[in-house]
Protein backbone atom coordinates (compact mmCIF):
# COMPACT_ATOMS: atom_id res chain seq x y z
CA UNK A 1 0.00 0.00 0.00
CA UNK A 2 1.59 3.36 -0.53
CA UNK A 3 1.75 5.64 2.10
CA UNK A 4 0.27 9.01 2.40
CA UNK A 5 2.06 12.27 1.86
CA UNK A 6 2.43 13.64 5.78
CA UNK A 7 1.71 17.27 4.84
CA UNK A 8 1.51 18.41 8.82
CA UNK A 9 5.85 17.60 8.94
CA UNK A 10 5.78 20.05 6.18
CA UNK A 11 3.41 22.67 6.75
CA UNK A 12 4.98 22.85 10.57
CA UNK A 13 8.34 23.50 9.08
CA UNK A 14 7.70 25.82 6.96
CA UNK A 15 5.08 27.86 9.63
CA UNK A 16 8.38 27.71 11.81
CA UNK A 17 10.35 28.83 8.96
CA UNK A 18 7.92 31.97 8.24
CA UNK A 19 8.09 32.63 12.11
CA UNK A 20 12.28 33.12 11.71
CA UNK A 21 11.84 35.20 8.31
CA UNK A 22 9.18 36.96 9.22
CA UNK A 23 10.47 39.03 12.32
CA UNK A 24 12.79 41.46 11.13
CA UNK A 25 11.42 42.49 7.77
CA UNK A 26 7.45 42.55 8.81
CA UNK A 27 6.84 42.26 12.71
CA UNK A 28 9.82 44.32 13.91
CA UNK A 29 8.42 47.02 12.01
CA UNK A 30 5.66 47.75 14.28
CA UNK A 31 5.70 48.39 17.87
CA UNK A 32 2.93 45.90 18.82
CA UNK A 33 4.48 42.89 17.29
CA UNK A 34 7.95 43.94 18.08
CA UNK A 35 8.23 44.83 21.69
CA UNK A 36 6.82 41.04 22.53
CA UNK A 37 7.63 39.13 19.54
CA UNK A 38 4.13 37.39 19.78
CA UNK A 39 2.96 36.99 16.30
CA UNK A 40 6.20 35.23 15.95
CA UNK A 41 5.77 33.08 18.98
CA UNK A 42 2.11 31.82 17.82
CA UNK A 43 3.63 30.69 14.40
CA UNK A 44 6.50 28.37 16.30
CA UNK A 45 3.62 26.89 18.51
CA UNK A 46 1.26 26.06 15.68
CA UNK A 47 4.03 24.57 13.25
CA UNK A 48 5.16 23.19 16.68
CA UNK A 49 1.95 21.54 17.20
CA UNK A 50 1.58 20.60 13.24
CA UNK A 51 5.44 18.68 13.52
CA UNK A 52 4.42 16.68 16.90
CA UNK A 53 0.69 15.68 15.16
CA UNK A 54 2.87 14.64 11.88
CA UNK A 55 6.09 12.57 13.63
CA UNK A 56 3.22 10.62 15.84
CA UNK A 57 1.63 9.77 12.15
CA UNK A 58 5.06 8.94 11.18
CA UNK A 59 5.93 6.28 13.84
CA UNK A 60 2.77 5.46 15.00
CA UNK A 61 0.76 5.02 11.38
CA UNK A 62 4.02 4.20 9.75
CA UNK A 63 1.85 1.78 7.61
CA UNK A 64 -0.37 4.61 6.50
CA UNK A 65 1.89 8.03 6.42
CA UNK A 66 5.55 8.69 5.53
CA UNK A 67 8.33 10.94 7.23
CA UNK A 68 9.95 9.16 9.37
CA UNK A 69 13.10 10.13 7.86
CA UNK A 70 12.48 13.83 7.22
CA UNK A 71 9.53 14.27 10.00
CA UNK A 72 13.09 14.07 12.24
CA UNK A 73 14.89 16.31 10.39
CA UNK A 74 12.41 18.77 9.94
CA UNK A 75 12.03 18.99 13.67
CA UNK A 76 15.31 19.45 14.91
CA UNK A 77 15.99 22.16 12.26
CA UNK A 78 12.83 23.55 13.87
CA UNK A 79 13.93 22.90 16.89
CA UNK A 80 17.30 24.74 16.28
CA UNK A 81 15.84 27.35 14.71
CA UNK A 82 13.38 28.20 17.68
CA UNK A 83 16.13 28.44 19.89
CA UNK A 84 18.28 30.46 17.41
CA UNK A 85 15.25 33.01 17.39
CA UNK A 86 14.77 32.95 21.66
CA UNK A 87 18.43 33.60 22.41
CA UNK A 88 18.50 36.67 20.18
CA UNK A 89 15.44 38.20 21.39
CA UNK A 90 15.29 36.64 24.88
CA UNK A 91 18.88 37.01 25.81
CA UNK A 92 21.10 38.71 23.12
CA UNK A 93 19.17 41.74 22.41
CA UNK A 94 19.33 41.93 26.52
CA UNK A 95 22.77 42.46 26.61
CA UNK A 96 22.76 46.10 27.40
CA UNK A 97 25.39 47.95 29.67
CA UNK A 98 23.70 48.96 32.37
CA UNK A 99 24.39 52.99 31.90
CA UNK A 100 24.08 53.51 35.26
CA UNK A 101 26.11 57.23 34.82
CA UNK A 102 23.78 58.30 32.24
CA UNK A 103 21.84 61.36 33.18
CA UNK A 104 18.85 60.86 34.95
CA UNK A 105 15.53 63.09 35.74
CA UNK A 106 16.02 66.34 36.99
CA UNK A 107 19.94 65.92 36.12
CA UNK A 108 21.60 68.26 33.44
CA UNK A 109 21.99 66.92 30.16
CA UNK A 110 25.41 67.71 29.01
CA UNK A 111 25.61 69.95 26.19
CA UNK A 112 26.89 68.55 22.26
CA UNK A 113 27.24 69.81 18.80
CA UNK A 114 27.46 67.04 16.12
CA UNK A 115 27.00 67.54 12.36
CA UNK A 116 23.24 66.32 10.99
CA UNK A 117 22.50 64.36 7.48
CA UNK A 118 22.73 67.45 5.73
CA UNK A 119 26.48 68.21 7.40
CA UNK A 120 24.62 71.05 9.38
CA UNK A 121 26.32 71.48 12.78
CA UNK A 122 23.27 71.30 15.48
CA UNK A 123 23.88 71.12 19.33
CA UNK A 124 21.75 70.86 22.04
CA UNK A 125 21.70 74.46 23.30
CA UNK A 126 20.83 75.44 20.18
CA UNK A 127 17.87 73.20 20.04
CA UNK A 128 16.96 74.18 23.55
CA UNK A 129 16.76 78.08 22.99
CA UNK A 130 14.41 77.44 19.48
CA UNK A 131 12.20 75.00 21.29
CA UNK A 132 10.44 74.70 24.58
CA UNK A 133 12.37 71.48 24.96
CA UNK A 134 14.39 68.09 23.10
CA UNK A 135 14.39 64.63 22.43
CA UNK A 136 17.36 62.64 22.11
CA UNK A 137 16.90 59.46 20.57
CA UNK A 138 20.13 57.36 21.16
CA UNK A 139 20.48 54.68 18.34
CA UNK A 140 22.26 51.91 17.09
CA UNK A 141 23.18 52.80 13.69
CA UNK A 142 21.60 51.91 10.44
CA UNK A 143 24.45 49.42 9.66
CA UNK B 1 14.19 48.02 15.20
CA UNK B 2 15.06 52.01 14.56
CA UNK B 3 13.14 51.54 11.45
CA UNK B 4 9.72 51.43 13.20
CA UNK B 5 11.17 53.81 16.18
CA UNK B 6 11.84 56.55 13.74
CA UNK B 7 8.77 56.02 11.62
CA UNK B 8 6.53 56.12 15.23
CA UNK B 9 8.50 59.68 15.66
CA UNK B 10 8.20 61.11 12.26
CA UNK B 11 4.09 59.86 12.48
CA UNK B 12 3.51 62.33 15.56
CA UNK B 13 6.25 65.04 14.23
CA UNK B 14 3.10 67.21 14.41
CA UNK B 15 2.32 66.51 17.98
CA UNK B 16 5.71 67.27 18.99
CA UNK B 17 6.25 70.46 17.13
CA UNK B 18 3.00 71.57 18.98
CA UNK B 19 4.43 71.45 21.96
CA UNK B 20 8.13 73.07 21.04
CA UNK B 21 9.86 69.71 21.37
CA UNK B 22 12.68 69.36 18.98
CA UNK B 23 13.77 65.80 18.03
CA UNK B 24 17.14 64.55 17.12
CA UNK B 25 18.41 61.33 16.84
CA UNK B 26 22.18 60.58 17.20
CA UNK B 27 24.19 57.45 16.23
CA UNK B 28 27.61 56.36 14.85
CA UNK B 29 26.58 56.74 11.22
CA UNK B 30 28.41 59.23 8.99
CA UNK B 31 26.17 62.09 7.56
CA UNK B 32 25.94 60.45 3.98
CA UNK B 33 24.74 56.98 5.73
CA UNK B 34 22.08 59.09 7.77
CA UNK B 35 21.09 61.12 4.44
CA UNK B 36 20.42 57.85 2.74
CA UNK B 37 18.30 56.26 5.53
CA UNK B 38 16.21 59.84 6.06
CA UNK B 39 15.27 59.35 2.80
CA UNK B 40 14.28 55.84 2.48
CA UNK B 41 12.08 56.06 5.72
CA UNK B 42 11.04 59.82 4.75
CA UNK B 43 12.50 60.98 8.66
CA UNK B 44 12.78 64.95 8.50
CA UNK B 45 14.41 65.66 12.21
CA UNK B 46 17.86 65.63 12.25
CA UNK B 47 19.77 62.24 12.08
CA UNK B 48 23.04 63.27 14.04
CA UNK B 49 26.64 61.78 13.82
CA UNK B 50 28.66 61.10 16.53
CA UNK B 51 31.51 58.89 14.75
CA UNK B 52 34.10 58.66 17.86
CA UNK B 53 30.87 58.02 20.47
CA UNK B 54 31.86 61.25 22.38
CA UNK B 55 28.82 62.17 22.70
CA UNK B 56 27.92 58.50 23.74
CA UNK B 57 30.01 58.47 26.22
CA UNK B 58 29.11 61.70 28.28
CA UNK B 59 25.67 60.32 28.37
CA UNK B 60 27.24 56.67 29.35
CA UNK B 61 25.53 54.93 26.44
CA UNK B 62 28.51 53.09 24.70
CA UNK B 63 28.12 49.66 23.93
CA UNK B 64 31.36 48.32 23.61
CA UNK B 65 31.70 45.77 20.85
CA UNK B 66 27.74 46.02 19.89
CA UNK B 67 28.04 46.86 16.82
CA UNK B 68 28.99 45.58 13.41
CA UNK B 69 32.61 43.50 13.07
CA UNK B 70 32.47 44.25 16.97
CA UNK B 71 32.43 47.91 17.00
CA UNK B 72 31.47 50.49 19.29
CA UNK B 73 27.87 52.13 18.92
CA UNK B 74 24.98 53.33 20.94
CA UNK B 75 22.56 51.27 23.55
CA UNK B 76 19.20 52.46 22.87
CA UNK B 77 18.10 55.45 24.98
CA UNK B 78 15.85 58.32 24.76
CA UNK B 79 16.00 61.65 27.04
CA UNK B 80 13.38 64.46 27.35
CA UNK B 81 14.74 67.92 27.64
CA UNK B 82 13.15 71.01 28.99
CA UNK B 83 14.11 74.32 27.95
CA UNK B 84 16.08 74.48 31.08
CA UNK B 85 18.52 71.76 29.81
CA UNK B 86 17.50 69.28 32.60
CA UNK B 87 16.55 65.68 31.87
CA UNK B 88 12.44 65.63 32.66
CA UNK B 89 12.19 61.65 31.28
CA UNK B 90 14.71 59.01 30.13
CA UNK B 91 14.22 55.32 29.09
CA UNK B 92 17.17 53.10 28.83
CA UNK B 93 15.57 49.98 27.31
CA UNK B 94 16.40 46.51 28.68
CA UNK B 95 16.06 45.03 25.53
CA UNK B 96 16.93 46.37 21.63
CA UNK B 97 14.25 45.21 20.32
CA UNK B 98 11.91 47.53 22.67
CA UNK B 99 11.84 51.21 21.96
CA UNK B 100 10.22 53.82 23.49
CA UNK B 101 6.87 55.01 21.90
CA UNK B 102 6.18 58.37 20.89
CA UNK B 103 2.92 58.24 23.15
CA UNK B 104 4.77 57.63 26.04
CA UNK B 105 7.03 60.71 25.60
CA UNK B 106 3.82 62.75 24.89
CA UNK B 107 2.53 61.87 27.93
CA UNK B 108 5.57 62.15 30.24
CA UNK B 109 5.57 65.70 28.57
CA UNK B 110 2.25 66.61 29.19
CA UNK B 111 2.55 65.48 32.71
CA UNK B 112 5.42 67.61 33.96
CA UNK B 113 3.94 70.41 31.79
CA UNK B 114 0.16 69.70 33.17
Amino acid sequence: MKRKWNWRLWVGFLLVLAGLLSFVPVFAQFPITRDFPWVNLSLFAIGGVLLMIGLARAYRQSEAYRGKVSGPILTILSVLGIAFFCYGIFYHARQLPASAQAPHAGQKAPDFSLPDQNGKMVSLSDLLSSGKGALLIFYRGYW
Amino acid sequence: MCNSEFRGFQRQLSEFDKRGIRIVAISVDAPEESRRMAQKLGITFPLLSDPKNEVTRKYDLLHTGGGPKASDIARPAEFLIDSAGSVLWVNLTESAVVRARPAQVLKAWDAAKH
